[in-house]
């Protein structure tokens, strides 16, 4: 069974729980979705709105694990503090890692990814960073305290898929016994599978069944397309080739020219 | 004193910042906090002084990807 810092994982589904159309789509997507971890975030609060207060009601009635994150963060100062104060409202120690480096594709800030995720560790924290696919980072990373890796599929809400498959290859082969989560840019359900197929462990995703005109549907849907393409991993598939192989048998064919 | 709450111009007359989420009625509420940009746990507050032009940031779970 999946395993993050000792604790077991049935699903292999982490969802967001941002842009959906109301609350209560979200709670159905959740469900629907049977994700164990749902990610959240911290926000102002306001003595008037109480928003923060509603949705963090919305949460705790679905009773699943919460993944904190510290998206929107640009500096490791601003990330190690989101991320102490998101330790004590969620009560947990487990934090999805964000340092975020370049706006326009919000590509993580990897130097600043490996001292936050020094810090935070040895602040007794349990570190799940947003990274890219880039080998010796992950090294770094892992140097860090990291026992897990969470590299980028795409830039975050883009629904590209997986944009380096090669570099995501890489990264399982040279990890085969470290827990890898594509985290970021997966837009179609087939995009999960392929991960799933590569023998990642596990995807995250939010924009992609958040904003589907039927978010609860496609929130099904991911769960079914991770589940077939972790059971399509274990079972070995084939390689490709180039030339057509007949799966008919040619021996005992009828002569018929 | 003058304070800045979440990026807002506050007047508040509070000695400390467990006093100033009372006087914004977030005493209760489920939130962490932050004095000009470090993290004050919930059991430090109330011996948190603060000072004139002080930056508070106040924060609770929301949305997140």
């Amino acid at each position: 069974m999946l395993n993050f810092y000792g604790v077991e994982i049935a699903s292999r589904l982490l969802l967001g729980t941002a842009q959906y159309p109301s609350p209560a789509i979200l709670a159905d997507a959740a469900r629907a979705s049977g994700t164990e971890i749902l990610t959240v975030s911290l926000r102002r609060e306001s003595g008037r709105l109480r928003e923060g207060q509603d949705f963090w009601g919305l949460i705790a009635d679905l009773g699943v694990r919460v993944l904190p994150n510290t998206a929107g963060c640009h500096s490791v100062k601003e990330a190690v503090t989101t991320a102490q104060m998101a330790r004590e409202v969620f009560g947990t120690s487990w934090i999805k890692l964000e340092v975020i480096g370049e706006a326009d594709t919000l590509q993580p800030d990897v130097f600043g990814l490996v001292e936050a995720a020094r810090i935070l560790t040895s602040e007794g924290f349990e570190v799940f960073p947003y990274t890219t696919e880039d080998l010796v980072v992950a090294e770094r990373l892992l140097d860090a305290g990291c026992k897990l890796l969470m590299p980028w599929g795409a830039p975050i809400g883009t629904g590209m898929g997986l944009n380096n498959v090669y570099g995501l290859r890489s990264l399982r082969a040279h990890f085969p016994d470290v827990p890898l989560v594509i985290d970021a840019g997966i837009g179609r359900p087939s995009h999960a599978a392929a991960a799933m197929e590569l023998g990642y462990d596990a995807v995250l995703l939010n924009t992609a069944v958040a904003k589907a005109g039927d978010p609860v549907a496609m929130a099904g849907a991911f769960a079914r397309a991770i589940e077939a393409g972790r059971a399509g991993f274990l079972a070995d598939p084939i390689e490709p080739r180039d030339m057509a192989a007949p799966s008919t048998p040619v021996f005992g064919r009828a002569s018929l020219a | 004193m003058k304070l800045t709450v979440n990026g807002d111009e506050h007047d508040l007359a509070a000695a400390d910042l467990a006093e100033a989420l009372r006087l914004l009625e977030l005493d209760s509420a489920v939130v962490a906090t932050a004095l000009n940009g470090a993290f004050v746990p919930a059991a430090s507050r109330a011996a948190t002084a603060l000072e004139d032009g002080d930056r508070i940031e106040i924060v609770s779970p929301r949305q997140g990807g």
